[in-house]
């Protein structure tokens, strides 16, 4: 008797407290596991020096950040989706197709990316044509496309240190991935020159698919066991390479700087990696970082729109802020996004 | 023939003991390699994620600035509360400056900038909230203990050393050498943490302040909701299978059901707890309601299987007995057969709990692992819970959260070793045999 009593009153309480469940006052962000350190640091900052709650911070991923934020309106959707990489037209259609009709595309600042090995290994001076002679599936030799079988960096280049390559690259389904792939593998294959070479000995229909097949022709990677794909974070990339000390790995600039006492960063092009060389444009592996803000949740959940003005303030985003201070590249236009938040501008349709 | 003795064991006798002592043999090197394997876990747990539990505090006492805090010195809270904590950073450094100088401590080369980063930015917020609590402050002296910073309190645990702290972007050794000499004149000091299982979670600017406060009460609402919904359901559902449903296909279906479910990852339930609770039913994302509805779920059938073998095992003549003087069938059941079977109910229960506590990959998806600052006020506010603070944890960039993710598995398995030796001893103390 007394269980059912139980069941049956502990039902009616949650199905009571169910309905008159309070409205949300806390800004609910997730997405981008790189963007996620940025936005913790703001959300905590944020919590301390104002009235409104401490913004619930998640990562997941990028495309998964997004598409929650499409999955609609209302408390039980998220207010913000952190994206390391900009936001797709199939994210768009689905969040129309949802309602969710007014996004704001905000950019606060870039992500350098770096390659670092162990801190008492050999320096490292890359360009992108190394870093794709070592590791793409296929390389150039005399003019003729053959499998690549490059055992030491000095193989690649004489320069390098005649150590075996080794490298922990980010998985497929990492935002980092698509950058390494156009910023260094691609580019890579333009400088050695074999860009032209695949791209006459193309059989595509059109130009189009010639350049599709070209580009996926130089960003595929070896599979003889020298270039290894981590899916997990960067926290795994670096115990890998504790464990294999000869090893290349790449990571986020934040990343690096908090454990510089681990790694030794590899220069590119002869520029090191650093927030001026990035912010300055010499250092090119870098990305842009953004979030996506549902504006039509704007008045409905409190404390949205200043934690978005005070992401972007000058304390927290600036050339001098905290952020900048963890690793994060400012954006040089940051003037701008403070002023089209402040007028609450809409993301114009992707070109 | 040769004659046969007790004394001399002949062929067919001596294989038969060496295979037994084969045997022992082997299930002793199975019991000291699975123990070598515990205690090796153990051992690299414990060294890892002790260190958590100590941590290295800044004690001086601190002037709190009228010229920083209230600059009309209107004491007006408006105005009091537009100060950040960049603000009352401010005022710790100049604090742990002036009691530097005031106890003659050789600076070293040491620039202001490099003294304040020694201060963990958590206390500046401690420091705006004592204040702001007690406005009266303002102008006095008090005494204040902050936290050391992560790359300082590293230093007491041998985490970062002069070599490294050369190489770091974030200390230096001429800052680890100030800090010796801090802790020669007691200002710096290297104590229990209690703050890691009271303190919420913190950024990856500030390692030191990271502690498991909200993730223990969200772990332990969730509890809550569990037992409150999966005792009664699954006793009941248990009674009425075993004692009252009859034996059918449909029944027979409904067993072989409730084992496949106990069997499914649990992530399954993840899934359906986001379509059901969250997308369906609109309740809120990361909120220990929906997390321990989702634990129920999956516990549930952990409890039945247990709960209708404690059933079973009560012998029939207590049923026949109990019918025999005219008792009803629900009267035997409630009055007789439930009370002799609910000490392996609580053990299957307590067990089934144990389970759904170091469970992580269902609140993956419900939005569990989150990083949550405020304490959660009910059941529908966000919370995390134990198992996924430590997942986010292991995911962090500075090494400061390595040893924080260890100190919270000994916290999880401190919790485990507590809940199944109450079972155990629950099951000693109300066993029956019959």
């Amino acid at each position: 008797m007394s269980f059912t009593k139980m069941s049956c009153s502990v039902l009616a309480i949650l199905a009571a407290s169910a309905m008159t469940a309070s409205a949300r006052d806390q800004v609910q962000i997730a997405g981008s596991s790189t963007v996620l350190p940025y936005a913790t640091i703001v959300a905590e900052a944020f919590g301390e020096n104002f009235e409104f709650g401490t913004p619930v911070v998640e990562g997941g991923g990028s495309g998964a950040g997004r598409k929650r934020l499409c999955e609609g309106l209302g408390e039980t959707t998220i207010d913000i989706a952190n994206s390391s990489s900009r936001i797709k037209q199939s994210d768009v259609d689905l969040c129309a197709a949802n309602g969710v009709t007014e996004i704001m595309e905000v950019r606060f600042g870039y992500d350098g990316i770096v390659f670092a090995s162990d801190v008492a290994g050999a320096d490292f001076v890359f360009t992108p044509a190394d870093l794709w002679g070592a590791l793409a599936a296929e390389t150039v030799k005399d003019g003729a496309v053959v499998a690549n079988t490059a055992k030491t960096w000095a193989d690649v280049n004489a320069a390098l240190p005649a150590q075996d390559i080794m490298a922990f690259v980010p998985g497929t389904k990492h935002g980092t991935r698509e950058v390494f792939d156009i910023k260094v593998l691609e580019q890579g294959c333009k400088d050695a020159g074999a860009y032209d070479i695949y791209l006459a000995a193309s059989t595509g229909a059109d130009d189009d698919t010639k350049k599709k097949e070209t580009i996926a022709k130089c960003i595929a990677l070896r599979t003889d066991g020298v270039s290894v794909d981590i899916d997990g974070d960067y926290t795994e990339t670096l115990s890998r390479i504790d464990a294999n000390k000869m090893a290349i790995g790449v990571f986020g600039l934040s990343f690096y700087e908090n454990n510089t006492d681990k790694l030794k960063v590899a220069t590119m092009n002869g520029v090191s990696p650093s927030v001026e060389t990035i912010s300055a444009g010499d250092y090119p592996v870098s990305r842009p970082l953004f979030f996506y803000v549902k504006k039509q949740h704007i008045g409905v959940i409190p404390g949205l729109q200043e934690y978005i003005s005070f992401f972007l303030s000058d304390e927290m985003a600036g050339p001098d802020g905290a952020l900048a201070d963890y690793g994060l590249v400012p954006d040089p236009e940051l003037a701008a996004t403070q002023a089209a938040v402040a007028a609450g501008t809409l993301m114009g349709p992707l070109e | 023939m040769k004659a046969s003795s007790l004394l001399t064991q002949d062929p067919r006798t001596k294989k038969r003991n060496s295979a037994e002592k084969r045997f022992r043999g082997l299930g002793l090197t199975a019991i000291v390699i699975a123990l070598a394997m515990l205690v090796w876990l153990l051992i690299s747990i414990v060294t890892a994620g002790s260190p958590a539990f100590r941590q290295a505090f800044l004690t001086f006492p601190v002037l709190v600035d009228q010229t920083i805090v209230d600059k009309a010195g209107t004491r007006d809270p408006a105005l009091l509360s537009a100060v950040t904590t960049l603000g009352y950073g401010k005022l710790l450094a100049n604090s742990l400056r002036a009691e530097i100088a005031a106890k003659g401590i050789d600076l070293g080369d040491l620039k202001p900038k490099e003294i304040a980063q020694m201060i963990s930015e958590e206390s500046a917020a401690t420091l705006r909230d004592l204040v702001l609590a007690d406005p009266s402050l303002i102008g006095t002296t008090i005494p204040f203990t902050a936290l050391a910073s992560g790359r300082i309190d590293g230093f007491y645990k041998g985490r970062v050393t002069m070599e490294t702290a050369a190489l770091d972007k974030n200390t230096s050794p001429a800052q680890l050498i100030l800090a010796d000499r801090l802790l020669d004149a007691d200002i710096l000091s290297v104590k229990f943490n209690t703050g890691f299982v009271t303190m919420p979670d913190a950024s990856d600017k500030r390692p030191e302040a990271a502690g498991l406060g909200i993730a223990v009460v969200g772990s332990f609402m969730m509890m809550l909701v569990v037992l409150l919904l999966s005792l009664p359901i699954g006793v009941a559902a248990s009674i009425y299978l075993e004692e009252f449903a009859p034996k059918n296909r449909w029944t027979d279906l409904i067993e072989v059901n409730i084992a496949n479910l106990a069997a499914v990852p649990s992530i399954v339930y993840g899934i359906l707890g986001l379509a059901i609770f969250i997308n369906f039913a609109g309740l809120p994302q990361s909120a220990p309601i929906v997390g321990g509805m989702v634990l129920t779920l999956m516990t549930l059938p952990r409890i039945i299987i247990p709960t209708r073998a404690a059933l079973k095992a009560v012998p029939p003549s207590i049923r026949d007995a109990a019918l025999g003087v005219g008792a009803s069938k629900l009267q035997t059941v409630f009055h007789h057969v439930l009370p002799l079977a609910m000490p392996g109910i609580l053990t299957g229960m307590i067990i089934g709990l144990a389970q759904a506590l170091g469970e992580s990959a269902p609140l993956l998806l419900i939005g569990m692992v989150a990083f949550v600052r405020d304490f959660p006020g009910g059941l529908f506010d966000p919370a995390t819970a134990l198992p996924v603070q430590v997942y986010s944890w292991t995911t962090r960039g500075d090494p400061g959260f390595v040893e924080r993710a260890s100190g919270a598995i000994i916290v999880l398995l401190i919790f485990l070793v507590v809940m199944n030796a109450t079972a155990i001893y629950l099951r000693r103390k109300f066993e029956r045999r019959w």
